[in-house]
């Protein structure tokens, strides 16, 4: 097989071309707010005005992105090893049901610092669970990982909605959630840190499972680059054949990588139940599986990255909200359409400036890309 | 009411709610015949029922909206091919991709031109597409069983049920009876193969997906101006991936498609009817279980418990013309 594209410098890989596939995927949503009537430019001050101006704008947007955290690092761990788990988003709904159970069990009884811990290992093994049998099926079967966990997802979300409007809601309420936690299951909140700098938080739900996330991208790197395991993933990625031929079994690390990617995005459902609602409700994932499949594209799938990512698309989130309330043309789902548009130029698209910048490279120097310099022979 | 009306009219409704499940099964069946994998039906169906119903409100006619639907649909189709076929990009990503994309824009288009909360108007009665009442339907109407048949369930639909259901045979006939199909289902198994024949694999794999543009078109045109009268925002509500289970249910086959279409359609009228009544021996079967059962299914059918569903074998591999 020839190799389809050029190699640049690795600056150029891992930071140009990112951030110029973000930019247009900007440009285009842009191109969007002028459709609907708004000025693009103020559309974007008010964004980063609402994301950072004031300290309530930052603790809301870590908000966002402690769980975009989660579900980007579990799509990239799958990345890693070549598959795509677009399951993330019912991994992370069924892993509620983890949460719930231990929340509902132990929240008059346990203190805070003994019921999380219980119930990330809950909501870890719950979404590690909901991977397995896709991930089986991939390994033993041939059956499509994309297309198992599309159906796990549907799967899980019809199983949580049965749950959620008959065992778990208390009886007599209507609204399909369970019971609010009691104090025992409800997360420190982590405003105080963004306090400490003199900005003023008058409520907001960043809590201390954003420290987690940051744990967890950390052990992502040391597992993806560091340990023999990741090696294996990364090899199994690469060249599923050439893994073969190192004795590595491909059933094991399929099974393995799919169960923690599956653990990670759980993870993602202690950060809106137990940090903030402080119950578990109908839809509480509400497409942060899918945004995961945005962040890690644009973290490049490495943990630094995918923190950067998140935090982005945490200011996208909060920004939004101030913007669907500065400008009521655009409402939160433009942030949908950014979304879409960086999983495309990002994601999709992500080769699309290459040749050019490759030929810009090339024509400035072209050592830059592996070319020997021919033109010094004549002179 | 006895119960030859319940059935006919369960049937009814399994016809109803089948009608876009086929028209984008089949939509995907040409996309992932021809070697692309398209995981973005959901959206293309969501923006043709958007275009759809925008333009006949706006131009009180059903026919121009289903025109608009089609083109809406094929050049998000052509997106697609964009970056899966001439820039080689993932086609899963793209496919998300275009599913968000048209999740996001039709809400803040539909609010910014019609400000209803991301809906488009209430159609009246030319903007949308009326029940067409088969040629004797009436006369026949009182001949007990097959008259009833007849004029209840064959006679009534849209214009767009009746092209669905004629799409399987003319796929079937495309794919197998023609050259353009012959490349088509080579394309998808070896598309090296193709290209060393002299038969470009781009032209090919683009004009598969002009088919399922003008098929996913016609299935959001459908659910917006036939099923209801007007967009709602996310009225696909799956239904493009419930068409994907459906393909691979099918086996990439059109009348298959059409007998999974089918059965999932009347695995929802049945989810519909039931909702509620107890069954005998079963006792009450939870809505939510019907409702995942297509996908449940699916999933059994992956696993190899019922048959094999092998997929087109160069699909999702974007074709690198050797150099």
């Amino acid at each position: 097989m020839s190799t389809p594209y050029a190699k640049l410098p690795a600056w150029a890989d891992y930071g140009l071309i990112p951030l110029i596939n973000l930019a247009v995927a900007f440009i285009v949503a842009g191109f969007v707010v002028l459709l609907v009537g708004e000025n693009p430019l103020r559309a974007a001050a008010i964004l980063v005005e609402g994301a950072f101006g004031r300290g309530q704008g930052i603790a809301f947007t870590l908000y966002y992105a402690t769980t975009f955290i989660f579900t980007g690092l579990s799509v990239a761990v799958a990345v890693h090893c070549g598959l795509f788990n677009i399951g993330t988003e019912g991994q992370a709904y069924i892993a509620g049901l983890g949460v719930a159970v231990v929340c509902l069990t132990f929240d008059a009884t346990l203190p805070w610092w003994l019921t999380f811990p219980l119930a990330t290992l809950a909501a870890a093994a719950m979404g590690a669970l909901w991977a397995l049998l896709p991930a089986y099926l991939q390994a033993k079967r041939g059956s499509h990982i994309v297309i198992t966990t599309i159906m796990f997802n549907f799967i899980a979300a019809s199983i949580m909605v049965y749950l959620l409007v008959g065992m778990l809601k208390p009886p007599g309420s209507m609204a399909p959630q369970t019971r609010i936690f009691l104090e025992g299951a409800q997360l420190p909140k982590l405003n105080w840190v963004i306090e400490l700098f003199g900005a003023r938080v008058r409520s907001a739900p960043l809590n201390i499972s954003f420290l987690l996330a940051l744990l967890m991208a950390f052990l992502t790197w040391v597992l993806i680059w560091r340990t023999r395991l990741g090696y294996e993933i990364r090899t199994y990625g690469h060249s599923p054949k050439a893994a073969r031929y190192a004795g590595i079994s491909e059933t094991r690390i399929i099974i393995i990588t799919m169960m923690i990617s599956g653990a990670l995005g759980g993870m993602m459902a202690l950060n809106p139940t137990m940090g903030d609602q402080h119950n578990v409700a109908i839809d509480f994932v509400s497409g942060a599986g899918f945004v995961g499949i945005a962040v890690a594209l644009m973290g490049r799938s490495h943990p630094v990255g995918i923190v950067l990512a998140a935090i982005l698309f945490g200011m996208l989130y909060q920004g939004g909200a101030e913007l669907a309330f500065e400008m009521p043309a655009i409402s939160r789902d433009m942030i949908v359409i950014i979304q879409g548009l960086v999983i495309l130029f990002a994601g999709a698209l992500e080769h699309m400036f290459r040749p050019s910048i490759q030929a810009l490279f090339a024509s400035f120097s072209p050592k830059s890309v592996g070319m020997a310099a021919t033109k010094g022979k004549g002179a | 009411m006895d119960i030859f009306n319940i059935i006919i009219q369960t049937l009814d409704s399994t016809l109803r709610l089948s009608v876009p499940l086929l028209l984008a099964c089949l939509a995907g069946l040409y996309s992932e015949r021809s070697g692309i994998f398209d995981i973005g039906l959901e959206g293309k169906m969501l923006v043709g029922a958007f275009a759809g119903a925008a333009a006949a409100s706006v131009f009180h006619s059903a026919f121009i909206g289903l025109g608009m639907a089609i083109l809406i649909s094929i050049s998000f189709a052509m997106i697609h091919g964009f970056a899966s076929i001439t820039h080689r990009g993932n086609q899963i990503v793209s496919g998300v991709a275009i599913n968000f994309i048209a999740a996001g824009s039709t809400v803040i288009l539909g609010q910014a031109w019609f400000q209803q909360g991301g809906r488009t108007p209430a159609l009246a009665e030319g903007e949308r597409f009326s029940p067409i009442t088969l040629p004797g339907a009436d006369a026949v109407k009182d001949i007990p069983v097959l008259g009833h048949l007849y004029s209840e369930l064959l006679s009534g639909h849209s214009l767009i049920a009746y092209i669905a259901f004629a799409m399987v045979p003319i796929t079937w006939w495309v794919l197998y009876r023609t050259r353009f199909g012959l490349r088509l289902r080579a394309v998808g198994e070896n598309p090296a193969a193709v290209d060393t024949a002299g038969i470009s694999v781009t032209w090919l794999r683009y004009r598969a997906l002009l088919c399922t543009g003008v098929l996913t078109g016609l299935a959001g045109a459908y659910l917006s101006m036939t099923q209801n009268g007007g967009f709602v925002k996310d009225m696909t509500a799956g239904k493009g991936y419930i068409a994907l289970a459906a393909l691979i249910f099918a086996k990439w086959k059109p009348v298959n498609a059409m007998f999974a279409c089918l059965l999932f359609g009347f695995l929802d009228a049945l989810a519909i009817r039931l909702q509620g009544t107890p069954l005998p021996i079963i006792g009450k079967v939870p809505v939510q279980f019907m409702q995942a059962l297509p996908y449940i299914l699916t999933v059994v059918l992956l696993a190899g418990f019922i048959g094999k569903a092998i997929p087109p074998r160069a699909g999702g591999v974007p074709y690198v013309k050797e150099r």
